[in-house]
């Protein structure tokens, strides 16, 4: 059965303005995301990843080829797509209540003040910073930063959610909480995701499908269905078949990463 | 709290200390230097049967007057300078040229054009609080992280709407910090624009003080802009905890 594709990439390249010349960042990409998938985007560091997720979210246009959300070509950022970035970008200046209300006073979603405090009081509960509603942001940890980031996205209800390697740094035990909390969230609320991520367990464990990139210029390597359905439980760590596609998908990455060892090598000598 | 209040009282005890020391330690002529006390009885003198309470009030008035108009162009300039970097590389060696003059060196061009009165000497104390601002404000503001405008782009925000809800709360720190900085330059400058034909003030009182070589006065002008800057920088301090308390430190 193929779902409509909520998010297209049809031949996008994109080149940045180097010293010698434009460096092609990304060639040649097409792939599509339906509604409702988990599309997990995995490849060496540096090769483009993040910049393939800025042409969704708005940030960058392509150089040639196309973007598409819902058929029509991505102007600029916008409150339909929700992202979250490695480093939180929660609001310094405002509390947990007032970050999550942030995108509520805004013209694009403004909602009265009781419906504003009503949406605070339910994603403060999902994401559990019910306790720190009038804490300001230098009083929380990593994670709860990351996860009133992820309570500010839900508030303006993106139907997409864009991540770039979200949980990259925290500790592994809040990161296997906040991919639990995050599994969680979006069995309330589901939304069509695209998640940057280095880490093959977690692709795994996340998504509906994995798509391994290559090195820089950066192209398709492989698409990988996961078969798995959800909800996901933390026993699928232990599952055989997990732990052959873990197998798999990490040596196709480790595959590029050596790719690229040799590319940097090749331009040193 | 007590312990708290020692520890600031020491330093203070320790200069009026060593003042004393070296008033009654016999190495320096007994003219050159008045006793603590003899420097607190003519500031109380001075205070309730001369002119200081007139001359505390009109350096402070000036003071004011040029950190205001000072802070008022440095705030949009500095913010357009730190928020637009290509313009800064050109305009930044501009700026740090027309700091490094000492605004004595300008008293002459400032006597010829807007002549010795009040207006002349606000102009001294504008122009070293505009220059010591600027740069302030310009270096916080260029520290500012983009991703706090990228964050509510992504939530919906118009220019606008960044401009009011994302920019000036990052920009509030700053203006702060630019404030108390250029407050401490003004008084500094205090004496220099007072060199303008000042019948009163507490340069004036300095300098008048000096020709009739009267040592204990000159001392009660200096300790008194002294604390004046101090209880006007410990109050923006206060002011600031209060108004920016999400912040990490405290400069
Ligand atoms: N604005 C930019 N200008 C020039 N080069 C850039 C820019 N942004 C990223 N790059 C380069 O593009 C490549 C891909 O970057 P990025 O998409 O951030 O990689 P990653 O896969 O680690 O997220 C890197 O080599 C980076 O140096
Ligand atoms: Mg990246």
């Amino acid at each position: 059965m193929k779902r409509p594709a909520r998010i297209s990439f049809e031949n996008v390249a994109l080149e940045f303005p180097g010293k010698n010349g434009p460096v092609k960042v990304v060639d040649n990409v097409s792939y599509e995301i339906g509604n409702g998938e988990f599309v997990s985007i995995i490849g060496p560091s540096g090769c483009g990843k993040t910049t393939m997720m800025n042409m969704v979210a708005g940030f960058l246009q392509p150089t040639s080829g196309r973007v598409l959300v819902d058929g029509k070509p991505v102007k600029g950022p916008g409150p339909d797509r929700g992202v979250i970035f490695q480093e939180y970008g929660v609001f310094p200046w405002l509390t947990v209540r007032e970050n999550i209300a942030f995108g509520l006073t805004l013209s694009a979603s403004k909602k009265p003040k009781a419906e504003r405090d009503e949406i605070c009081n339910r994603y403060m509960k999902l994401m559990g910073l019910g306790d720190f509603a009038d804490a300001y942001p230098k009083m929380l940890s990593g994670g709860m930063r990351q996860r009133l980031a992820i309570a500010r996205a839900y508030a303006v209800k993106p139907q997409f959610l864009l991540m770039d390697e979200p949980f990259g740094a925290l500790d592994a035990q809040t990161r296997a909480h906040m991919q639990d909390l995050l599994l969680q969230a979006l069995q309330t609320e589901g939304k069509t995701v695209m998640l940057i991520t280095h880490s093959v367990e977690e692709a795994v464990y996340m998504s509906s499908r994995i798509v391994v990139m290559t090195a820089r210029p950066t192209r398709i390597r492989e698409i990988i269905e996961v078969p798995f359905s959800y909800p996901r439980d933390p026993s699928l760590h232990e599952d055989p078949l997990f732990g052959q596609l873990r197998s798999r998908v990490r040596s196709l990455v480790m595959r590029e990463y050596a790719a690229q060892a040799r590319q940097t090598h090749e331009t040193t000598d | 709290m007590l312990k708290r209040a020692v520890l600031l009282l020491a330093p203070w005890f320790a200069i009026v200390a060593a003042w004393y020391a070296i008033a009654y330690s016999g190495f320096v002529n007994e003219a050159l230097i008045p006793t603590p006390l003899a420097v607190a009885t003519r500031f109380w003198e001075l205070l309730t049967q001369a002119r200081l309470p007139l001359d505390i009030w009109m350096s402070t008035q000036r003071v004011f007057l040029g950190v205001a108009a000072g802070i008022t162009l440095a705030v949009p300039v500095g913010f357009v300078l730190g928020w637009y970097r290509q313009i800064r590389s050109f305009i930044d060696p501009l700026i740090n040229f027309f700091r490094a003059l000492p605004p004595i060196a300008l008293i002459p061009l400032v006597v010829v054009y807007f002549g010795i009165g009040e207006f002349a000497k606000v102009v001294i104390l504008f122009y070293a609080s505009f220059f010591a601002g600027v740069i302030v404000m310009y270096e916080g503001i260029a520290q500012i992280s983009p991703i706090y405008v990228r964050v509510a782009k992504t939530l919906g925000a118009t220019d606008w709407e960044i401009f009011r809800k994302v920019i000036i709360p990052l920009t509030v720190p700053h203006m702060l910090t630019a404030l108390r900085v250029a407050l401490g330059v003004a008084w500094a400058t205090l004496v220099a624009s007072e060199l303008i034909a000042a019948q009163q003030g507490l340069g004036a009182l300095i300098q008048n003080a000096s020709s009739f070589f009267q040592l204990d006065i000159i001392y009660v002008g200096i300790i008194c802009i002294g604390f004046i800057a101090l209880a006007m920088d410990i109050a923006i301090r206060a002011f600031t905890r209060r108004l920016v308390s999400w912040q990490d430190r405290i400069a």
